[in-house]
């Protein structure tokens, strides 16, 4: 029989995974993010990349993480499986294997890492390597079901591309490099905890243990409230190097003042208030903290295109 | 002879296909691209054309 007539009256064919499902494993819209923030450490780093190289490296930096994100849905497709926000990613709703899931993510690890240490320099695809190592690793084997501070270390995880993308052109890690990282590294916790604080997942059961889960939701709104006091000088900070300038810091200083003032807000309440307007409050400071992000690096990337006309920079 | 309309299964096959091919095929083009940059540096390529370049001529230092 051939493989057209095979299917003839056949009714439950099992499920054959289309590009889009591949596609899925590597998490899209954090790769959205890691594209933005590794592209404006590139660009504005002081040394220019041929557009070719420049490209490439943003390419392969995302594809990193990508990668990344495949092995952490190959390791954690068991508790995906339990909680609702994930039981639609490929592996546990059975689209694609959990053995595909890592070969995808080791293959696609040693492309990028390669690729983007031949397109630029070896300390950028160390780097690139690491931070793989340091999600699927660090973060996904070792942290995520161990202590609930997870949030903080693995947040380094996703700082790493601005500081990639510097590393790519300038071939060295500076102090804007590090403030870059930092300002993610430090903005991940209370961006995540705000999530945690409305979406009510079963963590519990999923074995992860989350901050709201071990030390209730007080604690967690007293944490968000630190790390966004925390956050403010490292935000000042890199608006005054090299990559700011008054914009950034005027957008620095707005920003933190509004998400200083949302963490108060959210560290005032208590769960009875917070459930009767359904956490309006932690959504409106999760919603900012994403704006947050994008404006802060936005800032950066606009002082270094005005730099050109004389009025970017100190 | 008609030809039977596809079954689903064969089209997802045929999206991861193409989807491969075409993510092969933007590789190869992207390595290319990058190997012109890098053996040029972003210059013009000059190829030989038999006749002196006195640029290519090797600098006569004073003794």
């Amino acid at each position: 029989m051939s493989d057209l007539g095979a299917y003839q009256g056949v009714t439950d064919t099992p499920y054959e995974p289309g590009f889009g499902d591949y596609v899925q494993l590597l998490k899209p819209r954090v790769m959205s993010l890691v594209v933005f923030t590794a592209l404006v450490g590139l660009l504005v780093a002081p040394v220019s990349l041929h557009p070719v190289e420049g490209f490439a490296a943003i390419l392969f930096i995302a594809l990193g993480a990508g990668a990344s994100g495949s092995l952490n849905m190959w390791w954690d497709a068991d508790i995906d499986a339990v909680m609702k926000r994930t039981q639609g990613r490929p592996v546990p709703s059975g689209r694609v294997q959990a053995g595909e899931a890592l070969a995808v993510g080791l293959g696609l690890s040693g492309i990028s890492v390669v690729m983007l240490g031949l397109a630029t320099n070896l300390l950028a695809a160390g780097l690139l390597a690491f931070t793989i190592f340091f999600y699927a690793v660090v973060y996904s084997m070792w942290l995520k079901r161990s202590t609930p501070q997870n949030i903080v270390i693995g947040g380094a995880a996703g700082a790493f591309p601005p500081m990639i993308g510097w590393v790519a052109a300038t071939g060295s890690v500076s102090v804007e490099a590090f403030l870059m990282f930092a300002l993610i590294f430090m903005w991940t916790p209370p961006h995540f905890w705000a999530l945690a604080l409305f979406m009510k997942e079963d963590y519990h059961a999923a074995g992860v243990p989350m901050l709201t889960v071990t030390h209730g939701r007080k604690v967690t709104r007293t944490h968000i409230l630190v790390y966004t006091l925390l956050l403010v000088p490292v935000a000042i900070g890199a608006a005054l190097t090299s990559i700011g300038g008054p914009l950034t810091l005027a957008v620095a200083v707005a920003l933190n003042a509004g998400f200083v003032y949302g963490a108060w807000r959210i560290w005032l309440r208590d769960e009875a208030v917070a459930g009767a307007d359904k956490y309006a409050t932690e959504k409106q400071v999760f919603s900012f903290s994403l704006l947050y992000l994008f404006l802060h690096f936005a800032a950066f990337l606009a002082e270094a295109a005005l730099k050109p006309y004389g009025l970017g920079g100190w | 002879m008609t030809f039977r309309p596809a079954h689903e299964l064969h089209k997802r096959r045929f999206s991861r296909n193409l989807g491969l091919g075409l993510v092969l095929g933007a590789f190869v083009v992207l390595v290319f691209a990058l190997t012109v940059v890098k053996v040029t540096r972003g210059d013009p390529m000059k190829a030989f054309d038999h006749k002196l370049d006195p640029q290519a001529e090797p600098v006569k230092v004073q003794p």
